[in-house]
């Protein structure tokens, strides 16, 4: 796999080497395999005996209750972590848990850091991924001036400026409210439905089995499910050990993208 | 608040301007600095100009050039508005290097024995602070190492004080610490110019690097960029450009500190677009900054010069604390 950082490895995994080579390397037409027998931070192993497929045109939802390794293995997936085999940037776009920015850049200045890999300043891939994401009029807000959902769909056109075939997001909707959160879930379907693949860590089980083609749960470390989405709801109701049954009350309906301002 | 957001985005349109204002201020400093000596403003001789105005001008430059490169680097690669080369103990273990080349009398007998010493002082300064980091480098490990020498350099200055061979050599000693540029010769320029010059290299091609890590390490790695070599480059860069400044000039405050600040509202808060223009402002600022402490004794009556790296800080402080008050909370 070509690197176009010349000389470099992307060294910013600091932990110890612990976990086995188990794939080949994401490709648009077959996806990726990820086999690891162990997956440590440091000397504390967190992800035992994983073995994952991530298919192109598919939404995948990582679930499970907190610290079951989810973080961790979306880290591995982007080969972040020691072991694991470094990913092709301009391929893999990777988006971390409460990812923010250490500078007042612009909404538009912070997508156009996806084109890092590809070292160009390509003015359309930023604009589309400015459009897919519904803030192309806040383009010269600063990132600090704009509402927390605002700054989080930012952060998710950087990744889109990146073109890359296979999106690792890392809890895209933690904090938005039920609508934002809705529209952000049926973009990243529409996008894997264009041909990417796309993995979200979701902890909102509800828009995870509404929104995702397949759902993998997680649970002290180990895949304990990996169904489609709508046969997950045993799974994920046993992994966080609550009952599950129909609920009589009335709820909100899923996303309709004509009634929504978004 | 409009007004800034639309300075932010104008920044492409701006740089251009900002740059050439910057470089009109600095020919014109650098004029006024072979006009003005101490407390007098005439056209001197050919020898005062060559041997005393010449270097003492394209010294101020070229300091306050590393300094405020130094201080964009390293603002950028550590994602923290008050780092600046002073806190990586850089700056403390060149003054050390210094320090030690005076208690054993060797300036005495070899005029480039005390900026070799600072070099020395702030290499070995340099290679304490990546190995202290260790091998996996974070931003954070960095600062932590960066005060670890900082203290350790301090520590090992009071001991040379206390241990100096006589008072003058005390005084002295104290004197260079709190640095100038005046009474320094060609042949200290060259000196310096050669680690600024390499230093400020290395560090002027950090920009991407720079602006993937304001979203972080995890994510700068994600985007393809080394983090740990890009750390590695700005601290190496930094020792050479702030370094060879400190080990000619002596320690020199706040420059690397302030320039950032002052470019961010003019060319908006993306790293990699404050590097270019933070060397023209920090040439620009020390060598201001030296013309005050040459007019100096027009206004106030001093017995002695007053030490450049005190002006800097006396300004500096104030600047700092209202830059400060301004800060939103994170």
């Amino acid at each position: 796999m070509s690197r176009p950082w010349p000389g470099g490895s992307p060294d910013a995994s600091r932990d110890g080497p612990e976990a086995d080579p188990g794939d080949a390397g994401f490709s648009p037409a077959t996806g990726l395999s990820f086999a690891h027998r162990l997956v440590s931070i440091g000397d504390r192993p967190v992800l035992h005996d994983i073995a994952l497929t991530l298919r192109p045109n598919e939404l995948l939802a990582v679930c499970g209750p907190n610290g079951a390794g989810k973080t961790t293995l979306l880290r591995a997936l982007a080969g972040l972590l020691p072991g694991t085999p470094p990913r092709d940037p301009r391929r893999v776009a990777y988006l971390p848990q409460n990812a923010r920015c250490a500078w007042a850049l612009t909404v538009g200045q912070v997508a156009a850091l996806g084109r890092i890999p590809h070292r160009d300043s390509a003015e359309s891939p930023v604009t589309c991924a400015l459009q897919s994401c519904g803030i192309l009029a806040l383009r010269n807000r600063r990132v600090d001036r704009i509402s927390g959902g605002e700054a989080r769909r930012a952060m998710l056109a950087r990744a889109f400026a990146t073109e890359p075939d296979l999106f690792l997001l890392d809890e895209p909707t933690a904090d938005l409210d039920p609508v934002a959160a809705q529209a952000i879930m049926h973009l990243l379907r529409q996008t894997a439905e264009s041909g990417r693949a796309v993995v979200v860590v979701q902890h909102a089980v509800d828009l995870a089995i509404r929104y995702a083609h397949r759902i993998v749960v997680l649970r002290g470390g180990r895949v304990a499910a990996d169904v489609p989405a709508r046969e997950a709801l045993p799974a994920l109701a046993s992994a966080f050990g609550l009952p599950f049954g129909v609920d009589p009350e009335p709820r909100l309906l899923p996303y309709d993208e004509r009634a929504s301002p978004h | 608040m409009i007004a800034r957001d639309a300075a932010a985005a104008r920044e492409a349109i701006d740089a251009p301007r900002v740059l050439a204002g910057l470089s009109a201020s600095l020919l014109v400093l650098l004029l006024l600095g072979l006009l003005v000596g101490d407390g007098i403003l005439a056209l001197p001789d050919r020898l005062i100009l060559l041997e005393i105005r010449l270097p003492r001008t394209l010294l101020a430059a070229l300091v306050g050039g590393g300094l405020g490169v130094s201080g964009a680097v390293l603002q950028g690669a550590l994602r923290n508005p008050l780092a600046d080369p002073g806190l990586l103990g850089i700056t403390g273990t060149a003054g050390l290097g210094a320090a030690v080349v005076f208690y054993w009398g060797l300036a005495a007998h070899f005029a480039p024995a005390l900026p070799l010493g600072g070099l020395a002082g702030a290499a070995v300064g340099a290679s304490f602070l990546l190995a202290f980091a260790g091998r996996a480098l974070s931003g954070a490990s960095l600062i932590l190492a960066g005060i670890a020498v900082s203290a350790l350099a301090a520590a090992l200055l009071a001991l040379a004080l206390s241990l100096a061979p006589n008072p003058f050599a005390l005084a002295e000693i104290t004197f260079w610490l709190l640095g100038g540029v005046a009474d320094r010769s060609l042949s200290h320029v060259a000196l310096a110019a050669v680690p600024i010059l390499l230093g400020t290299a290395i560090l002027l091609r950090l920009g991407p690097g720079l602006d993937a890590l304001s979203l972080g390490e995890d994510t700068a790695a994600s985007l393809g960029v080394p983090v740990g070599r890009t750390l590695r480059l700005a601290a190496a860069g930094t020792a050479l450009a702030a370094g060879g400044g400190a080990a000619v000039a002596g320690g020199i405050g706040f420059v690397g500190l302030v320039v950032p600040h002052l470019l961010r509202p003019l060319l908006g808060q993306r790293p990699s677009a404050l590097l270019p223009a933070s060397i023209l402002a920090g040439a620009t600022l020390l060598l201001a900054a030296d013309l005050l402490v040459r007019l100096a004794p027009l206004v106030l009556p001093l017995s002695q010069p007053l030490p450049l790296g005190v002006l800097t800080a006396v300004l500096g402080a104030p600047f700092m604390v209202a830059i400060a008050r301004r800060m939103p909370l994170p």
